[in-house]
Order: structure tokens, then C-alpha cells, then sequence
């Protein structure tokens, strides 16, 4: 076997450079950070977050030349594929990472953390999601999926003298691990009955009936189990809760946002991508993933008293929202995929901004519960118009961003033309107005009731924070008129190979 | 559809005018109080302005037409356009709304609500304008969704923090019922969206354009589905009328709202329901509304006689004029579910006719509350003793709420009883009739409530409680100045009914389908005939 493979000659693929230059950036970026870490010890500690901003902003760079450039690229057999589809995943993913690094700059320096190695995780974490975006083979996916997790299991313990932080990452983790076994077993199925790792293979495969049937459906439903986890979507949810209350706030911001949106995007490159073929099994599987999760995280936001724990909630909630046009993948593939995408852009604007607000108040409270956000309009003003900017774009009313990706679901749904996607319709129209209680409940706590302890103090929020609620409101409004955020998702996946 | 294009800034203007003034306003430090006053009083009167340009500038012989039309694209992904056009039947809501907004920001010079805080109060109501005039101006029907929810918010928070008692419970109920109806409205949208066919080509539209949907009016979906459609329709615009059995809330909002809260709510928000009725539903989808008819038409009189009966038994001057309204907006709906267009005008007569009319009621119970600290109906009394002039608008008032002749509330009820004798196409003439006996009952009813609202709070002598109280005063300035338009209007209506009708009536028949109206004259020959 080693002689075989010492006789084999390697021969390197031809490498498209451009395409993978906003990887290797991050790369670079991520090197540079912890070679400063260990040259300069703390020395390095106060160049850290700039260097990490400055690495995702440089990462921009490549994605916007490629997106200017326009060609579609392909490599390795196809397994990495960069088209208008995955820059625009990867832009977010980018972006949400500055911003998460912008809510980190003063949490994680006053907290007497360590940064550097933070921020090197953090970045790790990016990179992992970037290359997600252009995976299109079952190993690409893995191994993109296991660089953006296991930094993420380290970052929520970062709290580390805190039980509740050890408690959250310890969960988050051994859940991770067994999601990605159970992942990893249905990918051996699918790769088992198809012969190929290659998602267009595959889908060729499965198209043809590749049998046994029964192994196919196994590969197809653990697979997709797999990356319910990763997505909170109900019932594999459990952990979300607790991890985002446990772990540092922009690390939860950072766990709901954007690797929430990896696991949707692995998720839609294998659907949409590899699966397509069999969405007779792929779409009752989401309809009633997405039923459940909008359902029962809705139901469950109710009754909570801290509000990152309602967050907690209403992102398995949101999970279900963008599970829906899943469901209808074999009728009208074009709008359910623009719908997703339309969808994790807006959720990524509003829920960093609501988790940014959560922080700004909580230098002040030191609390993150519900009662303490009362009278919040009488001593921060401006947090409370972000805040409510941001939870009632999350309820989906309308001129604000989360009406326009729920109209988009709900397209996607009506336009399936059949009694399913109808019904699945009703569901996210009777969820949304569930949801609307608990959102405007915390709005009327801000706004109408009287601060609990008299302290009408200002909040200090320092800049970084006020950037990144600056930033995520902007795109919260601007996208909910319409405008940009309907022309570039509007696009379609490639396959690749 | 006819469209004539003149001037087609104009309704962009309108619209946007009260945002601009709130971004202006958000710019003023919160402490200079009377600037914001100022500003939004402007800013309403700017609006006032333009919109007396509009009624100068309007073509009334066609009035049928959608003049200023303007027509690009807004959202291209969804095939959502920018589309605005302003014709007979939104002209009247226009002006009730441009109208009635400076007279409420006159009322709110010295009527700041607790807990205070102008600024975030006056911006919320200009926000609420350009929602209300947008959504009477919009022809697609996502701007006409957008504008339509765009209300939602301000109005939330002007319940939730200048509210009453039990405000966070109103403010609540009020936006979960109007959410839950948009969203199936939003989905009986979507289906028009993707079901619509030109009638001339049978291709699919695809298009939110109102006027292109109005002209294919259901072809070729199927008659069950359009049942569907119009039933999600229902529900959405019903909750915001309200109708029995979605009003719960109103009252609620109503009497937990302040002063200008419940004036806006009475006079222009309710009326956002009924148009979409006038509007979208109807002329879209004729056959399920042919087929809906019965049901709106029983609705509508249980509305109005469930709105009379309760308020009998109020207690409270502000929750029974909120009952009031159910029953007012009962008559409105029984003049649309005959699908005439004499039933239509009727309706958006009523509509007018109850803006101002339960729009005063609200400021004067408003008044009445500021005065007396209460507007429990038993504690009151005596008011023509004690100010004199505020208890005479209070009878003059009643009086035209229920509808006696010469004034405005009158050409809103009689006409939509008479319309209900003979109802259009092959709508059941047997239970119209019933219908209109029903409803005949509750005029009685209704003047025998606000006669004994009168009695109890006006006549009489002034309780011992409230003898020599010296907060009981007459009218101040700032009311007179923000209530003679109404009073002087509500004459000027009640005499000359055809001011609203000539303007209203070729929209209307231009909005209602060509089959119907010709099944409407065949039904009606075949009655002659028998």
C-alpha cells in the first residue's frame, strides 16, 4: 500500500488563485495573528482586533474583484466551486465577522481574556464558513464544517473561571461531535450507494434511483439530522439555550449568526446541489423540521425571562422560517434558494444588531434579563430605537428588513402551487404572529414601563459597539424598503464538476 | 383601465411629506418642546396644502380614472412596483385624513398626553400619516401591504406609552389581531400574484399592479380557491374594520388610547379596512365576493346590532362611543356587501361621515376626561350647566351620529339600509331585505343610546362630586380651533351630499366588474318581471 503510493507520482490540480484568494487571505491573517502572538506575547495584545478587522476587510477584497469579475470558477473535479451564489455567502460571512469582531474589541479586552488566541479562533471559525460557501463535495463540506466548529467550541468557553461558560461550550461541543458523527455516518451511506463524494455525482445518482432505496433515504435523513443541530433546528435544539447563555455575548451573537448560516449553507449545497434528485424525500423531511421549529421555538420564546435565552428561542424559530422554502425545493428551486439566502442576510443584519444592543445594555445592567430592559427608552434613548428597530424587523413588520425575507418565504411557498406549501404558508403566517408577543413585549418593557431601580444613569457604549449597531440598523431599514437586498440574492447555485 | 398622467409627483409628495417632517423633527434636541409642535404642525399643514393643490387640481369629470399615476419599479425580484395613482374613491379618505391630522396637532398643543415626551409622540403620528395616506394612494399591492403595516408600529406605541390603565394590554391586542389579519391578507396577496390571468390573453400576469389585477377580476382561477383568496382577504381587512367577530379589540384600543390616539383610530385608521375591501377585495375577486356577500352582509348587522346592545351597557363614555363605532362601521359594511355601486357610495359616505363624527366624539371625551378625570357615564352629569358649549357639541354630535337627516351621519346610514332592498347580481334579495330590517332596528338602538349618553352627561344637574370643581371648564382656544372643521363640515355634508357622492360614484362603478353589474340588471329585470 505505502509503495503504491510512494510509486504514484503527485500531480497538483491546477489551482485558480484568484478563487481562492479570499481563503488564503484569512489564512495569511490568521498566521500573522499568532505568529504576533508568540513573537510578542503581550505585546501583541493591544494590536490583536485591529488586525483581526483588518484581516476580514482585507478578505473583501478578493470577493468584491471576484464578484466584479464574474466568471464562474471551478477546482479540484469541482469540489470548490466560486459562483454569485457562494461570494455572497462568503461576503456575509465576512462582514458578520467584522461586526462580532467590532462587539468583541472591549468585552473581551475589559473581561482580562486572552485576545490574541480569540481572535485567531475567531478568524479560523470565518474561514471555515468561507470555504463552506464553496463546497461542493461531501469532504470539502466535512472539513470545512470541522474548521468552523471546533474553534467555535473553544470560543464559548472563553469565560473560562465562569461555570456557566464551561457548562456552554462543554454542551455545545460533545452535541457538535455527536451531530457531525451522525452526519458523517449518513454521508458513508451516500457515498456508499452513489460511488462518489462529488455532490453532482451523487445527484446524478440518486436521480438514476441509485439503490438500495432505504440506504439512500438513511444517508439522506442523517445528513440532514446532522446539520439540523448545527442550525438549532427543532427538536435537535437543546443545546442553543444554554451555550448562548452561558458564552460570551459576541460569541453568541457569532454562534447564532453566522454559524447558524454555515449550517444552512452546507445544508443548501447539499440539497440543492446533491439532492435535488430525491426531494421527494428531502422536502416532507424539511416541511416538518420547519413546522416544528417555528412552532415550538415560538411557543417556547414565550415563557422566557432573559433575553438571550429568548433570543436563544426565536433563532430556533428563524431556523424554521429559513427551513421552509426547503420544503419546497422540488417545485420552485430558483425562489426557494433566493428565499434562504434573501432570508440569512437579513437574519444576520438584525440578530447581530439585537444581540449588539444586548451587550451596549448590559454594560450598564450587568444582566440580561427581560425585567431589566424596562424604562431602558428614559436612560438610553437611542438603544431603544435600535432595539426596537431590530426586534420588530425580527417579528417581520413591515418597512423593516424581516418583513422582506418572510415575504420572500412566503413567495417561495404560495409559489410551490400546491396544498403543502400552502399549509406550510399559513404556519409561518400564524408563527409570525406568535412571535410578535414576545418581541413586543420587550417593547413596551423599554418603552412604556418605569425603570426598575430609579438609576437613570447614561449607558456608556463605547464605539466599536456603536459601529456595529450603526452599521447592522442601516442594513435592518435599507434592506426592508427593497432596495439592493432584492437584486444580489437573486441567484442560483452551481454545481460544479 | 383609463390613466391619465399629469403631475405625478404629487402623490409621492403627499406621502412622504410627514416623513420628511419627522426626520426633521428627529434631528431637534427632545427639551425644545415647542418647536416640535411647531414642526409637526407644519408639516401637517404642508401636507394640507398639497393636498388642497390635489382637490384644485383634480380632473372631477374623470374622476373614474386613476389620475397621477406613477409606475416604476420598486422591488424587481418580487415584481413589485412603485405604483401610485389617486382616483374618485381615494380622493375623500385623502382629504379626511390630511384633514384631520393638523386638527389633532392644534388639539395636541396643550393636550400632551403622560408621560409627556413631544417629540417621540408628534413623530409617531406624522410616521402614522404617511402610512394612512400612502396606503390610500398605493396601486400594488405590496406598497399597499407595506403602508398598510407601516401604521402598525406608531399606533402600537401610541397605545402602549400614552395609554390608560391597562395600556400594554390594549396595545398588545390590538397589534397581535391587525398582525394576524395582514398575514393571511399577505398570503391571499401572493396567491393573486401567482394565479391572476390577463382576460384578453389568458397568460399568467404575475404582477401586483392593482389596476391590471382589477381589470383580470379572478379570471381564470378557480371558483373555489377565489373563495379561499377572498376569505384570507376577509380576515385581513375585516380585523381592521373590525367586524364582528374580529372587533374585540377595539374597544380596548379605543378606550386605553389617548385622545388623539383614539381620533386617529376613529376617524382614519378604521377606515383602512374598509377600503381594501372597495379597493382590492371586490374588484379583484367579484364572484367570490358575490359568494361572500351573505356572510358580510349577516356580519355587518350582527355588528350592528352587537355594537348597539353594547353600548347600552357601557359605563364608560370613551368604551361606548368604541361600541359606537362597531356598529357605525356595521352600516359601512352592509353598503358593500350589496355590491351596488349606490351600496358603495353609501359606504364611502359612511365612512367620511364617521371619521368626523366619532373622530369629534373621541376629542370630546378626551376633553371630558381632562375636565372631570373620569368618563364614567354615573359620576357624570350636567355638563350644559357647568360649560355650556362643550355639552351643546356633545348634543350636536350625538345628533349626527345617529343619523339624523341635514346632517353628515345620515347620508351614511340611510343610503346603505335602502342599498340593502335590492342587492346586486344573484346575491339573495329575501335575506338582504332581513338584513335591512335588522339594520333598521339598530338606527333605533343607536338613537337610543347616544339620547340617553346625552341625557346622563349632559342634562341634569352637576353631581355633588363635581359642583365647584373649578377644572371644569368651557371649550379653550385650542379646541375651538380643532374642532369647528369638523362641526362646520358635518353640516356642510349633511346638506350637500353630493360633494362626496359626485366625486365617488364613477370610481366606483368603474371598480365594480362588468359581469356583475350586467347580472346585476338582469336580476333586476327578472324581479320586474315576476
Amino acid at each position: 500500500m505505502l509503495a503504491l503510493l510512494a510509486s504514484a507520482d503527485f500531480v497538483r490540480p491546477p489551482i485558480d488563485w484568484h478563487a481562492a484568494a479570499p481563503e488564503l487571505t484569512l489564512l495569511g491573517f490568521g498566521a500573522l495573528l499568532t505568529m504576533m502572538d508568540i513573537g510578542w506575547l503581550e505585546k501583541g495584545r493591544k494590536f490583536a482586533a485591529p488586525l483581526a478587522s483588518l484581516a476580514l476587510l482585507a478578505t473583501m477584497i478578493p470577493i468584491i474583484t471576484l464578484a466584479v469579475d464574474g466568471n464562474d470558477r471551478s477546482m479540484f473535479g469541482g469540489a470548490f466551486v466560486v459562483d454569485n451564489y457562494s461570494l455572497i455567502m462568503k461576503a456575509m460571512f465576512v462582514l458578520a465577522g467584522y461586526v462580532v469582531v467590532l462587539l468583541s474589541t472591549n468585552y473581551i479586552a475589559e473581561g482580562d481574556y486572552w485576545e490574541n488566541e480569540y481572535y485567531g479562533l475567531l478568524l479560523s471559525s470565518i474561514l471555515g464558513m468561507v470555504l463552506m460557501a464553496s463546497s461542493r463535495d461531501l469532504i470539502s463540506i466535512f472539513v470545512a464544517l470541522e474548521l468552523l466548529s471546533i474553534p467555535a467550541y473553544l470560543l464559548a468557553t472563553w469565560r473560562k473561571r465562569d461555570l456557566r461558560s464551561n457548562e456552554a461550550g462543554l454542551k455545545y461541543y460533545l452535541m457538535g461531535v455527536f451531530a457531525s458523527a451522525v452526519m458523517l455516518y449518513g454521508m458513508s451511506l451516500l457515498y456508499g450507494s452513489t460511488g462518489s463524494t462529488l455532490l453532482s455525482d451523487i445527484n446524478a445518482a440518486v436521480s438514476r434511483g441509485a439503490d438500495p432505496t432505504a440506504v439512500v433515504v438513511l444517508g439522506v435523513v442523517l445528513v440532514i439530522v446532522g446539520f439540523a443541530f448545527k442550525v438549532s433546528a427543532f427538536p435537535f435544539h437543546t443545546w442553543a439555550p444554554d451555550t448562548y447563555e452561558g458564552a460570551p455575548t459576541p460569541v453568541t451573537a457569532f454562534l447564532s449568526v453566522a454559524s447558524k448560516a454555515a449550517g444552512f449553507v452546507a445544508l443548501m449545497n447539499i440539497v440543492f446541489v446533491g439532492l435535488l434528485g430525491r426531494d421527494d424525500v428531502v422536502e416532507p423531511l424539511m416541511w416538518v423540521l420547519a413546522a416544528a421549529s417555528m412552532t415550538a421555538g415560538n411557543v417556547m420564546a414565550l415563557r422566557q425571562t432573559n433575553i438571550v435565552r429568548m433570543l436563544a428561542y426565536s433563532g430556533v424559530a428563524q431556523a424554521g422560517y429559513m427551513l421552509a422554502p426547503l420544503a419546497v425545493i422540488g417545485e420552485v428551486p430558483d425562489t426557494a434558494l433566493g428565499a434562504v439566502v434573501t432570508y440569512l442576510v437579513i437574519y444576520a443584519a438584525m440578530n447581530l444588531g439585537a444581540f449588539a444592543v444586548v451587550m451596549a445594555v448590559a454594560r450598564k445592567t450587568r444582566s440580561a434579563e427581560i425585567a431589566d430592559y424596562r424604562g431602558l427608552f428614559q436612560y438610553a434613548p437611542g438603544l431603544t430605537v435600535a432595539m426596537t428597530i431590530f426586534l420588530f424587523s425580527l417579528a417581520g413588520i413591515p418597512p423593516l428588513g424581516g418583513w422582506f425575507a418572510k415575504f420572500r418565504v412566503i413567495e417561495a411557498l404560495i409559489d410551490a402551487n400546491n396544498a403543502s406549501g400552502v399549509v406550510l404558508g399559513v404556519v409561518v403566517a400564524v408563527n409570525s404572529v406568535i412571535a410578535l408577543y414576545y418581541y413586543a413585549r420587550v417593547g413596551i418593557g423599554m418603552w412604556a414601563e418605569e425603570v426598575p431601580d430609579g438609576d437613570l444613569r447614561r449607558v456608556d457604549v463605547p464605539v466599536s459597539l456603536v459601529a456595529a449597531i450603526g452599521i447592522t440598523a442601516i442594513v435592518t431599514i435599507v434592506f426592508g424598503l427593497g432596495f439592493v437586498v432584492g437584486d444580489f440574492t437573486d441567484v442560483s447555485l452551481l454545481a460544479g464538476g | 383601465m383609463d390613466t391619465l398622467d399629469t403631475n405625478n409627483w404629487l402623490p409621492t409628495l403627499l406621502v412622504f411629506a410627514p416623513l420628511a417632517g419627522a426626520l426633521l423633527m428627529a434631528l431637534v434636541p427632545e427639551k425644545e418642546e415647542e418647536t416640535h409642535k411647531a414642526l409637526a404642525l407644519l408639516t401637517s399643514l404642508v401636507t394640507f396644502g398639497l393636498a388642497v393643490f390635489l382637490f384644485i387640481d383634480f380632473d372631477y369629470d374623470q374622476s373614474g380614472a386613476l389620475q397621477y399615476l406613477v409606475d416604476t419599479d420598486w422591488i424587481e425580484v418580487i415584481g413589485a412596483g412603485y405604483t401610485m395613482g389617486i382616483d374618485g374613491m381615494s380622493l375623500p379618505l385623502i382629504g379626511l385624513t390630511v384633514l384631520v391630522m393638523p386638527l389633532v396637532f392644534v388639539y395636541s398643543w396643550d393636550h400632551i398626553p403622560s408621560p409627556g415626551n413631544t417629540k417621540a409622540f408628534m413623530m409617531l403620528m406624522l410616521i402614522l400619516e404617511t402610512g394612512m395616506i400612502g396606503t390610500f394612494v398605493a396601486q400594488d399591492l405590496i406598497l399597499f401591504f407595506v403602508f398598510f403595516e407601516v401604521v402598525l408600529l406608531p399606533m402600537f406605541f401610541m397605545i402602549a406609552v400614552w395609554g390608560g390603565e391597562d395600556r400594554r394590554y390594549a396595545s398588545l391586542k390590538f397589534f397581535l389581531y391587525t398582525l394576524f389579519g395582514s398575514a393571511l391578507m399577505l398570503l391571499s396577496f401572493l396567491a393573486l400574484f401567482f394565479l391572476a390571468k390577463d382576460p384578453a390573453t389568458g397568460e399568467l400576469l404575475r404582477t401586483f399592479n392593482m389596476p391590471a389585477l382589477a381589470d383580470s377580476a379572478g379570471e381564470g382561477i378557480v371558483r373555489s380557491t377565489q373563495l379561499v383568496i377572498f376569505g384570507g382577504m376577509f380576515i385581513g381587512f375585516g380585523v381592521k374594520v373590525p367586524i364582528f367577530p374580529f372587533h374585540t379589540w377595539l374597544p380596548d384600543a379605543h378606550t386605553q388610547a389617548p385622545t388623539q390616539g383614539s381620533v386617529i383610530l376613529a376617524a382614519v385608521l378604521l377606515k383602512l379596512g374598509t377600503y381594501g375591501f372597495i379597493r382590492i377585495a371586490i374588484p379583484f375577486l367579484p364572484e367570490a365576493a358575490e359568494a361572500w356577500a351573505p356572510v358580510i352582509g349577516a356580519v355587518a348587522v350582527i355588528g350592528i346590532i352587537y355594537g348597539a346592545l353594547g353600548c347600552l351597557a357601557q359605563t364608560d363614555m370613551k368604551r361606548l362611543i368604541a361600541f359606537s363605532s362597531i356598529a357605525h362601521m356595521g352600516f359601512v359594511m352592509l353598503g358593500i356587501a350589496t355590491l351596488t355601486d349606490f351600496g358603495i357610495n353609501a359606504a364611502i359616505y359612511g365612512m367620511v361621515a364617521h371619521g368626523l363624527i366619532t373622530g369629534m366624539l373621541f376629542f370630546i371625551a378626551g376633553s371630558v376626561k381632562e375636565r372631570y378625570h373620569t368618563l364614567e357615564i354615573k359620576r357624570l352629569g350636567g355638563m350644559l350647566v357647568q360649560a355650556p358649549r362643550l355639552g351643546w357639541i356633545l348634543g350636536f354630535v350625538t345628533m349626527a351620529s345617529l343619523g339624523l337627516p341635514g346632517l353628515a351621519g345620515f347620508w351614511g346610514e340611510f343610503p346603505a339600509i335602502l342599498s340593502a332592498y335590492n342587492p346586486a347580481g344573484a346575491i339573495s334579495e329575501e335575506l338582504f331585505r332581513g338584513y335591512m330590517v335588522v339594520a333598521a332596528i339598530g338606527t333605533v338602538l343607536a338613537a337610543g343610546y347616544l339620547l340617553w349618553l346625552l341625557q346622563r352627561t349632559a342634562m341634569g344637574e352637576p353631581s355633588a362630586e363635581f359642583a365647584d370643581d373649578p377644572n371644569i371648564t368651557d371649550v379653550s382656544t385650542f379646541e375651538w380651533v380643532a374642532w369647528t372643521p369638523f362641526l362646520i363640515l358635518i353640516v356642510v355634508f349633511g346638506v350637500a351630499p353630493g360633494l362626496i357622492f359626485e366625486v365617488t360614484d364613477p370610481a366606483v362603478v368603474q371598480s365594480l366588474n362588468e359581469c356583475l353589474k350586467t347580472t346585476c340588471e338582469v336580476g333586476a329585470s327578472v324581479v320586474a318581471g315576476g
